[in-house]
């Protein structure tokens, strides 16, 4: 699998973002809300206009067609949205073992999604974007609604995924624990560009 | 009745009149707050009707094609402008105008002129008692078609906007992330149209009919170009809904399928 590069990428407030996240690494990114985090990963899904180049390996985005860049580098958002009657229905093939992994029974496929609960929505949210074998993950708290037990689970599943796969992940969060647990680097917004390191207000 | 119609004078136009009147009254006394509208409704169709018994008659008497392009000009202008004014969220920078006035122009311009040439051919194609009564009733359905298909659109994509940005996440193409919303302001476009012929003579003596038995003309006559008018209109109104919704569509996403919820007017 490819890194995934930032390079002079300039979107809402960010000016001049450089960033590698390579094969296999996960690379965690914080700041304040509003400091442009979401908008910098929707820039790099390209649903947000953006300036400089974003690429996956050596493939430029502008080189592909919108859809297919998005098949590759999946942005999955903090908040999901459902639109079928059962879960069945968003999903292709499921990861072998994910739902597992993610503390979810397989039934719950047939499940109607006005039934899930917030938490749910969120794993399924992840595993749904998964399931179409993205060369790129981009995730956006995407253990903001679980508790304690459930968010190591889906943390050690997400890091051996991007280890195995060769995935990279940027993945922004907030608790400076699990950045330490699931973050091979660390990256907070600080004013218009990206600082290594923490900060410890999270 | 036996060579045409009855003649109707103005005198008894203001009985009609009168009782529109006593009916404002009515309401106002009940406070149910419709008697300014509907006064000023009544007067709105005494004078429009009547400027537009002055222009027919000027162009009946004339006939000349380019007085008759004219007014069509003029009917579909005034139609694109009500598409337009009919949306919650239109398409800014003239894009509602446009897109519901050239949708109408290519559906209800060219049906009227295939049904004058080739199906019921008087001479000369235009004449204008045939020309004009088709095309404005071509134009006001295909009008509410358009305005109900494209309301239906951007109010849609707004509603919707997260499930069109999920699918988009998801590396769906932009056509099959709004596939259901285009579906369902399709549908909003061609119902009434749908209605209108499953109704029609049973529950609804269409307008068209009435006119021309009121005319004396026999009613089997009346009843086949009553069905001509049904069909070119559902042709008409569906392939406008279908060119509106389809470049409304498109419009609603740049070159690298991203919503663009900025090309529309808030409200």
């Amino acid at each position: 699998m490819d890194a995934l590069t930032l390079e002079a990428v300039a979107v809402g407030p960010l000016r001049e973002i450089n960033l590698t996240v390579r094969s296999g690494e996960v690379v965690c990114l914080s700041g304040a809300s509003g400091s442009g985090k979401s908008r910098l990963l929707r820039a790099i899904a390209d649903l947000e206009p953006h300036a400089g180049r974003i690429l996956l390996g050596d493939l430029r985005q502008d080189a592909l067609a919108a859809d297919r860049w998005r098949a590759r580098v999946m942005l999955v958002p903090a908040e999901s949205s459902w639109w079928g009657s059962t879960v069945a229905e968003h999903f292709l093939e499921p990861v072998p073992g994910s739902l597992e992994g993610f503390g979810l029974s397989p039934a719950v496929m047939d499940w109607d999604v006005a039934r899930l609960s917030s938490g749910e929505k969120q794993r399924l949210g992840v595993l749904r974007a998964l399931s179409r074998r993205p060369r790129a993950l981009l995730l956006d708290e995407p253990t903001a609604n679980l508790d304690t037990a459930t968010t190591r689970r889906v943390e050690q599943w997400l890091r051996s995924h991007a280890r195995r796969e060769g995935v990279p992940i940027l993945w922004v969060a907030h608790d400076p624990e699990q950045i330490s647990r699931v973050g091979d680097r660390h990256f907070t917004i600080r004013g218009s560009g990206l600082r290594e390191g923490g900060c410890r207000t999270g | 009745m036996q060579d045409g119609i009855i003649e109707l004078a103005w005198w008894e136009l203001g009985i009609a009149a009168l009782l529109v009147v006593a009916l404002a009254v009515t309401t106002h006394l009940g406070r149910l707050g419709l008697a300014r509208e509907l006064v000023i409704a009544g007067t709105r169709t005494v004078i429009q009707l009547a400027i537009i018994g002055f222009v027919l008659e000027a162009l009946f008497a004339v006939a000349a094609l380019r007085w008759i392009a004219l007014m069509a000009l003029v009917m579909l202008l005034v139609a694109g402008y009500e598409v337009m004014s009919r949306q919650k969220r239109r398409m800014t920078g003239g894009w509602a105008f446009g897109i519901g006035t050239l949708s109408m122009f290519l559906s209800s311009f060219t049906v009227t002129v295939l049904a004058l040439v080739v199906i019921i051919g008087p001479q000369p194609w235009y004449m204008p008692q045939y020309a004009i009564p088709l095309l404005g009733m071509m134009l006001g359905n295909t009008m509410t078609g358009v305005a109900l298909g494209l309301d239906r659109l951007t109010d849609g994509a707004w509603r919707q906007s997260q499930v069109i940005e999920g699918r988009l996440m998801l590396g769906m193409h932009w056509h099959e992330a709004v596939a259901d919303i285009r579906r369902d302001a399709m549908r909003s476009g061609m119902i009434p149209t749908i209605n209108a012929m499953a109704a029609a003579g049973v529950v609804s003596l269409p307008g068209m009919m009435t006119g021309q038995i009121l005319a004396g003309a026999p009613p089997a006559l009346a009843v086949k170009y009553q069905i001509l008018v049904m069909f070119l209109i559902a042709v008409g109104t569906g392939f406008g809904t279908v060119v509106a919704v389809s470049a409304g569509s498109r419009r609603l996403f740049d070159q690298r399928q991203r919503l663009r919820l900025d090309r529309l007017s808030s409200a």
